[in-house]
């Protein structure tokens, strides 16, 4: 196994990440999608820390803490995502234009 | 290493398995039509991962994407679906009109990921070895205890953010 073939599946899944979070227009499917790219930063530092081979693990401790942010990311992420939908009946993210100059 | 060489290892098939169903689930996730099928989607991405972890030997990252990832976050989205009453079913403006740029915007970066890695990082070959989870705990309460305790308060910080956030206030239900 070659490091470079995670590298471009962890890429690939990262580009895909990005169409997601530029074309959906409901908040929550922008969240998914970042979900995607969170997915694809932990597939890269566990096979980079599988690569390096460093006695302390830190590829796979650092994808445990880039789990642990996700997490936090979509619970508040879903919680304003929430309030917005209360103050304004929608969640479209083309709609929410009031800081828009 | 060649093409030959790279394909005898079984592990390497295992490897594509996993990344078409990766990569097939995220493509759906990104155009499903159906916001829900869109969430099921991100369930099969994320099992590939945790398969690609095993592969790699990371057992305890895998085992924690299915209990984290695949457990709790997918059910969070579900219920956000619900409860801001996202269009359930077939809905045909779920998208951006202009897609093209997005999609060339998605391929650049994949392009110029894809091309730096292959040139910096060509043939470094992985030695298979299971990390044991015995080691990444020494490891984490040893070396990295104190981003382990930030971490841990930025998960307190954002329960109570998100109580805050969600909750209504009192004196405005009583007005």
């Amino acid at each position: 196994m070659t490091v470079v073939q995670f590298s471009l599946l962890a890429s690939a899944l990262f580009a895909i990440g990005i169409y997601g979070v530029l074309v959906r227009r409901n908040a929550i499917m922008v969240l998914l999608a970042v979900e995607l790219m969170l997915a694809a930063i932990t597939l890269n530092l566990v096979a980079f820390g599988t690569l390096f081979e460093d006695e302390l693990a830190s590829g796979q401790i650092f994808a445990l803490f880039v789990i642990a942010v996700g997490a936090a990311e979509v619970g508040i992420g879903l919680a304003i995502v929430l309030l917005v939908f209360r103050n304004r009946s929608t969640a479209n993210v083309d709609e929410l234009d009031l800081m828009k100059w | 290493m060649t093409f030959g060489d790279w394909a005898g290892e079984p592990g390497n098939w295992v490897f594509v398995v996993l990344a078409l169903v990766m990569v097939g689930g995220a493509l759906r996730v990104v155009t499903s039509r159906n916001v829900v099928h869109a969430v099921l989607f991100l369930v099969a991405t994320l099992a590939g991962s945790a398969g690609i972890f095993l592969l790699l030997g990371a057992e305890f990252v895998a085992w924690t994407v299915v209990l984290v990832s695949i457990g709790a976050v997918v059910v969070l989205f579900l219920f956000g679906i619900m409860i801001t009453r996202a269009p359930l079913g077939y809905d045909t403006a779920l998208d951006h009109e202009r897609r093209w740029p997005a999609a060339l915007i998605a391929l650049a970066v994949f392009g110029l990921m894809a091309w730096s890695l292959l040139i910096f990082f060509e043939d470094r070959v992985i030695d298979e070895g299971v990390v044991r989870s015995a080691d990444l705990g020494t490891s984490i309460f040893e070396r990295y205890v104190i981003p382990f305790e930030v971490v841990s308060f930025l998960l307190l910080a954002a329960l109570i953010g998100g109580i805050v956030l969600a909750r209504r206030d009192p004196e405005e239900e009583t007005a």
